[in-house]
């Protein structure tokens, strides 16, 4: 399957999804995180024939600068901020091989880490990215199905362990032991997006 | 849902156009972009840019004009500006002498505006930050980033807007920006939860007889909650909260009560009636008092109290002639 369809796929069930979302953040935080990337994707869409012919880094680039442009507040710039590192580790590469998606997903983590000041284990999207980008690393020599099979789990167990765990970074913050027991929804977020990246590319396998 | 609304998505854009026409002679607006720039822009002095959210009415257009800020960009409903919204106001305010960007601490604001500061550098422009932090609700512990930053900011516009206008340099305005932080201190509580005009939704369930104390101001709920009780009640509980927090005894200093959108005026001033008498018990000089809505939350129903000590060059700056569509002539 062609990264742009994925792309695509991805823009569909955020759309889908933007009021469980918003929902998940009305609990813990300011009630917008799906319609602020709902709002990003649907203009990803928009513009999606001017992401046809770019190159690897164009293509992740491009996409960086309309969420950054369209999503707005923190999740824009922190998403943003992830596909522009990935957009730099991808300069000059012509292929997506395994090694090189590695790379570009530890350069995608570092800038959110960097962007949103934060580490796994305080509530965030971090605790759904970390332990994908750790399971795809320890499960690259593996048959393609296994590791898309175990990143995907890797960011569902990230996401639901959110539950649990008392909010250190953005609003739900403020509500200190008053966040436990709610799903993050930036960590929802990623992992809807995760999910959807790995099980399209089993269909295109 | 009952509200005045068109298109979802034009809620900004519609409302900038109305402001716009409404003040021609004081603001205007970017093409296409939700920046509102001061009409009699004077240069050789530093540029100031605020900004946040959409539902904080007036601020932060409201306070773009003589004596206090630059440039205002706003964001969708309580959603920071994008970086490259905050990056086009930094470049049309910029008269060579540097861009002051005025941040309330939210993790979005701080995002999009250093990311607009890196992109501004680039350019060649420079650019310092000033992040408010006044909200004394949320404990400066290890799981928190910090405070949030709420009504006060509305002091920080005034003071530094000021200082500008005399020509205070990049440099001192933010070593200013940084004291006068330091000097305010808001807490808030809300009767009632707002409506998030995009979903229809209120921003947290409040019972009939339930306040949500510590709150911030874009709708997420407070610390805590608890039962109603007087006007002077909870005004004594957040004003002694803040007199805890601060070094203020036998000083002089600036008050403002805030209305959160929904909250009367009649409201609003049995609280100051409370406020007042507080602090001149403490033998506290209230030198300035605002009352009204400055910093909203949509429709919320609730207020904040902020203090703010006086210095010698505060109190100077303080009483300088604004000319802004919230605030003239202090």
């Amino acid at each position: 399957m062609q990264i742009l369809e994925i792309v695509e796929k991805v823009a569909d069930v955020i759309n889908q999804e933007k009021d469980y979302l918003s929902e998940l953040d009305r609990v813990i935080g300011d009630s917008d995180h799906g319609i602020n990337l709902s709002r990003g994707f649907q203009k990803l869409i928009e513009e999606k024939d001017s992401l046809k012919d770019l190159n690897c880094s164009d293509f992740f680039n491009k996409i960086a600068m309309v969420l950054i442009s369209n999503v707005g507040g923190a999740s824009g710039a922190i998403y943003g901020t992830g596909l522009m590192k990935v957009a730099q580790s991808l300069k000059g590469k012509e292929n997506l091989d395994l090694d090189t998606v590695i790379i570009a997903s530890d350069a995608m983590l570092a800038g959110i880490k960097m962007r949103g000041k934060a580490e796994a284990g305080e509530k965030t999207m971090l605790d759904t990215i970390v332990p994908s980008v750790e399971a795809l690393k320890q499960n690259k020599d593996k048959e393609f199905s296994v590791i898309l099979e175990n990143v995907e789990l890797a960011a569902k167990t990230g996401m639901e362990s959110t539950k649990d765990m008392l909010a250190t970074k953005g609003r739900a913050s403020y509500l200190g032991e008053r966040s436990i027991g709610h799903i993050d929804p930036g960590a929802m977020s990623s992992y809807l997006i995760i999910k959807t990246i790995c099980e399209n590319l089993k269909v295109g396998e | 849902m009952k509200k005045l609304i068109n298109e979802k998505e034009n809620i900004v854009k519609e409302m900038i156009h109305g402001m716009v026409k409404a003040y021609p002679e004081k603001i205007e607006a970017l093409k296409d972009i939700p920046v509102i720039l001061r009409k009699d822009k004077k240069n050789g002095k530093v540029g100031l840019v605020s900004g946040g959210g959409s539902g904080h009415e007036p601020s932060h257009a409201g306070f773009v004009g003589y004596g206090m800020l630059d440039a205002a960009v706003a964001g969708e409903v309580f959603t920071s500006p994008s970086a490259d919204k905050v990056y086009e106001a930094i470049k049309a305010v910029d008269s060579g002498d540097g861009v002051l960007l005025i941040i309330k601490n939210y993790s979005g604001d701080v995002m999009n505006f250093e990311m607009a500061a890196e992109m501004a550098e680039i350019e060649g422009i420079k650019v310092k930050k000033v992040i408010v932090d006044d909200d004394i609700a949320v404990e400066n512990s290890t799981y928190t980033v910090g405070r949030r930053g709420i009504a006060g900011t509305i002091f920080v516009h005034k003071i530094l807007g000021a200082a500008a206008e005399k020509g205070y340099s990049l440099d001192e305005l933010e070593a200013l920006g940084e004291r006068v932080v330091k000097n305010i201190k808001t807490m808030g509580m809300a009767l009632k939860p707002c409506t998030v005009l995009t979903t229809g939704k209120t921003s947290f369930d409040l019972k009939d007889d339930e306040v949500e104390i510590g709150l911030g101001i874009h709708g997420e709920p407070g610390t805590h909650r608890e039962k109603i009780q007087s006007a002077d009640r909870h005004t004594e509980y957040l004003l002694e909260k803040i007199l805890k927090e601060s070094d203020i005894a036998k000083e002089k200093v600036a008050v403002l009560v805030n209305g959160l959108g929904e909250t009367t005026l009649i409201e609003l001033f049995i609280i100051n009636n409370k406020v007042a008498d507080m602090l001149k018990e403490r033998e506290i000089e209230v030198v300035k008092t605002l009352v009204g809505n400055y910093m909203t939350s949509l429709d919320m129903g609730g207020f904040s109290i902020t203090i703010l000590k006086l210095d010698e060059e505060i109190e100077k700056l303080l009483k300088e002639r604004s000319d802004t569509i919230a605030l003239k002539t202090f």
